[in-house]
């Protein structure tokens, strides 16, 4: 095998614009797929991050009243619909809330651990919610405890009171007191009175998840408020009751008070929610993967194609060297070798290519830095390829009967 | 001459199908990449208002307290009440309109319909005249409408339809969160992208439904949408906000040459002295004035995928083309012996190169045409996705016109060298080997 690298080079020589231009297709095709590849991961592991919520079993109900109401009033319209809510057949637990994981955007607040601290810990999105708030999400409590129904006041949208007492994410409380200590210790939120961290729950996703959001993941907070006015409401149902809630819900709460609008497009269950935060991602994702397929395709076709016009012109040759002794498996070899020599030359200027066009995008489009482990993957696909495609034009080659090296043309 | 060529180049690619149709589809494929892309970027970075955005501005200054103060960081996006009034007060552009996003409850008199929530913009009386929207019937609302806090309103040409069957409602009452409104006016169809003039509702988001005085909407209270910021003690409750530390408004001004736009810039700085002197400003005057497409790219509205993905189909374009070049230089150098021939009875180097380059030219328009098809179909694809700009992405005649030219002009590229590789050959060489 080695013996033969020698004379392929030199027969290479012999046809340079073929052999460079296959390079240059392996060259920029590793490049590209090589950062393809790495984007699907980025994006597949973003919109597989965990919410920490029971997504397969919540409903999302936008509410708004049609006439104006007192504070009172709406107050008193919202108790009334939660009571509804709460006991329609086929609910689990409701709560009335501001906005809800992976909305795509909604209230944040700067943390301060005193209140004259001009520089935000952290950046925290805010949730509204009663004692049901936990129990409707499906969210896990890891220390502490609940808000008590005593703790819990209605607020207008947009009135500024700040709650004396918080529930915070276990991201947010590592974040603000790395020490584990964040129990019973007061934060604040762009104010002088403090807020007091009287339970800490697992993983509750943020609203946002725009890429530039993405050093707040996790960080959420529940005040102990609940939104009068025009409010989400958030419904668990019981397994396996959410489709017919959808109907029942909406229909139970027109029943209770007609003045109120309920858009079509308001009623979402988490799949929606999910889909149409991820969207983009998901998207991207598939786009990449279909680039990927169509460029080894047609960068496979290719190498068939020039190889195939090369085995054509050198048959007398490959007849000439069968009727010297050379065996099928030489013939064999000698193709799928070049191939390998240019391939490997066309991966070498390929990485380079593929760790410069990172390293752009990492300028331009915030991307993460290129893995090696994607650039070696993109290596062996792509000598893989290139073996595969060769293999056919290769065979046909190893089949030139010895007699071609007598025929003229 | 030409159409001999014409021939010749048909008959070669009838002669090997499969090379052909496989250097036809990585033309098309390429071509049908980067039009959709190129599409989708072009529709999203067009000029919301041709003719007029170079001369509409949005001033930005600053007004916050000194916490999280650095030296020529970019000032808010938004204005004060305060500061919005008194640079609309003070009149120093040809037009000015001071505005914000919105939500009001429609209440319909018809009874078999539902009250519905609609997208609304409270602004000030320049926005028609400014923005020149067009108007079906009636027209904007005065200077004195907007300082006598008037019940009126103009609506779209949508809502005009399903409200009142698309007659003309000039007059007409319309009840938003039981107060009375007269209908003055109804909008054409007019839907600029991007939505330039309040980016907080979407980059790309359908005109509002509902134009209200803003000193109106505050009077009732209307519900605004959109980004407030506050600082110091600010708080963005709905009773307050006249007089909060909180940037929630977009001000837009219209001067009419460069001169003006230097002048205001003055006048912005000035202004800012002067608020500091007051004591209600407490940071060193920091003032921006960008037109409409600088706005545009301060608030990157273009999404970065689209750009990146305009980058790729660009690279995935190279590659196919690269390709092509080797499956051309493939075919042309195996018709050397033919190619010998022709020279060898005359043809001269220029006519055979001519002659390889018709067929490469035939190929691209082929390729053109495949990547046509494929751009409608991808732009199809990117019309059922969920974003914002999805309904915007067509392709039109200009973009039509780019993609044949760039078929036909990297097919030519793709044939050069092959082209050239072909005329190399030396005739007696051929015919002798024959």
């Amino acid at each position: 095998m080695m013996l033969q690298i020698k004379p392929i080079l030199s027969a290479l020589r012999r046809h340079k614009a073929g052999a460079v231009l296959i390079a240059l297709q392996t060259a920029l095709t590793l490049a590209i797929v090589c950062n393809a590849l790495f984007i699907i991961q980025q994006r597949v592991a973003h919109l597989s991050a965990p919410s920490g919520i029971d997504e397969a079993n919540l409903l999302v109900i936008e509410n708004s009243w049609a006439d104006k109401l007192s504070k009172e009033d709406a107050d008193a319209q919202q108790r009334a619909d939660l009571m509804v809510l709460r006991r329609l057949p086929g609910v689990q637990d409701a709560v009335a809330s501001n906005s809800y994981p992976m909305r795509g955007g909604g209230w944040d607040q700067f943390i301060t651990l005193t209140p004259d601290q001009t520089t935000a810990v952290g950046d925290a999105a805010v949730y509204l919610g009663d004692e049901h708030f936990m129990d409707t999400l499906g969210v896990k409590l890891i220390a502490g405890r609940n808000f008590r129904p005593d703790e819990i006041r209605p607020i207008a949208n947009r009135e500024n009171v700040m709650p004396p007492v918080t529930i915070v994410t276990k991201t947010l409380a590592d974040k603000l007191f790395p020490d584990g200590s964040a129990l019973g210790k007061p934060i604040y939120a762009m104010s002088n009175t403090p807020t007091t961290i009287i339970g800490i729950v697992d993983v509750l996703q943020t609203q946002s998840l725009a890429d530039w959001q993405m050093r707040n993941a996790y960080q959420s907070l529940i005040w102990p408020m609940r939104l009068v006015g025009n409010a989400y409401y958030i419904l668990r149902a019981k397994p396996g009751q959410l489709a017919m809630l959808r109907k029942e819900a909406v229909k139970a709460l027109y029943a209770q008070n007609r003045m109120r609008v309920i858009n079509d497009d308001g009623v979402m269950g988490y799949a929606e929610v999910r889909q149409k935060a991820y969207d983009s991602d998901y998207g991207m994702a598939v786009l990449m993967g279909v680039i990927c397929v169509v460029l080894l395709a047609i960068t496979a076709a290719g190498i068939v194609g020039l190889t195939s016009f090369w085995v054509g012109q050198r048959r007398k040759q490959i007849g000439v060297r069968r009727a010297l002794g050379a065996t099928r498996g030489d013939i064999l070899g000698y193709f799928m070798t070049e191939n390998l020599l240019i391939s490997v030359g066309g991966a070498v200027v390929g990485v380079l290519l593929a760790i410069a066009m990172n390293l752009w995008m990492v300028t331009r489009f915030e991307m993460h830095r290129l893995s090696l482990f994607y650039v070696l993957a993109g290596v062996l696909l792509l000598l893989l390829l290139g073996q595969g495609a060769v293999l056919a034009p290769a065979i046909r080659a190893s089949r030139v009967s010895p007699v071609e090296a007598t025929r003229s043309v | 001459m030409f159409s001999y060529y014409l021939d010749l180049a048909l008959r070669s690619l009838k002669r090997n199908k499969v090379l052909t149709a496989l250097m036809v589809i990585a033309i098309a494929l390429g071509i049908g990449a980067c039009m959709t892309t190129f599409t989708v970027l072009h529709v999203l970075s067009g000029d919301p208002l041709p003719g007029k955005s170079a001369r509409l501005f949005y001033p930005q200054i600053d007004p916050e307290d000194m916490d999280g103060y650095e030296p020529n960081k970019e000032p808010a996006r938004q204005v004060t009440w305060i500061d919005g009034m008194n640079l609309l007060k003070a009149k120093r552009g040809e037009r000015q309109a001071l505005m914000t996003g919105g939500a009001v409850p429609v209440q319909p008199a018809q009874s078999g319909m539902d009250p519905f929530f609609s997208d609304a913009r409270f602004t000030t009386a320049d926005f028609f005249p400014m923005f020149e929207t067009p108007f079906l019937f009636g027209r904007g609302w005065s200077e004195a409408e907007d300082n006598g806090k008037a019940r009126v309103a103009v609506i779209t040409r949508s809502l005009n339809d399903k409200l009142y069957g698309g007659n003309d409602s000039t007059g007409k009452i319309l009840r938003m969160k039981d107060t009375a409104f007269r209908v003055i006016g109804v909008l054409d169809t007019w839907r600029p992208n991007p939505h330039f003039y309040d980016l907080n509702m979407g980059n790309y988001s359908a005109t509002e439904d509902v134009f209200v005085p803003l000193t109106t909407a505050r009077d009732l209270r209307f519900e605004r949408n959109g980004s407030m910021n506050c600082w110091g003690r600010g708080g963005g409750d709905n009773e307050h906000i006249e007089t909060a530390t909180c940037v929630w408004l977009q001000f837009w001004v219209q001067l009419e040459s460069a001169d003006k736009a230097a002048d205001y810039r003055t006048f912005l700085d000035n202004y800012s002295k002067e608020q500091k002197a007051l004591g209600r400003f407490q940071r060193p005057s920091n003032v921006r004035l960008s037109n409409v497409m600088e706005w545009m790219d301060v608030n990157k509205v273009v999404p970065s995928d689209v750009r990146l993905q305009s980058w790729l189909a660009l690279g995935f374009l190279l590659v196919c083309l690269v390709n092509t070049v080797g499956l051309m230089l493939a075919k042309f150098l195996r018709r050397a012996g033919e190619l010998g021939v022709r020279r060898a009875l005359g043809a001269s180097k220029r006519e055979v190169f001519v002659q390889l380059l018709v067929e490469a030219g035939v190929i691209g328009l082929a390729g053109g045409v495949g990547g046509l098809v494929l751009a409608f179909l991808g732009l199809w694809l990117v019309r059922l996705q969920p974003a914002d700009y999805a309904s915007l992405a067509h392709l039109d005649i200009s973009m039509l016109l780019v993609t044949f030219m760039l078929a036909l002009i990297s097919s030519l590229l793709a044939g050069l060298l092959p082209a050239w590789r072909a005329c190399q050959i030396t005739p007696a060489l051929q015919l002798k080997s024959q």
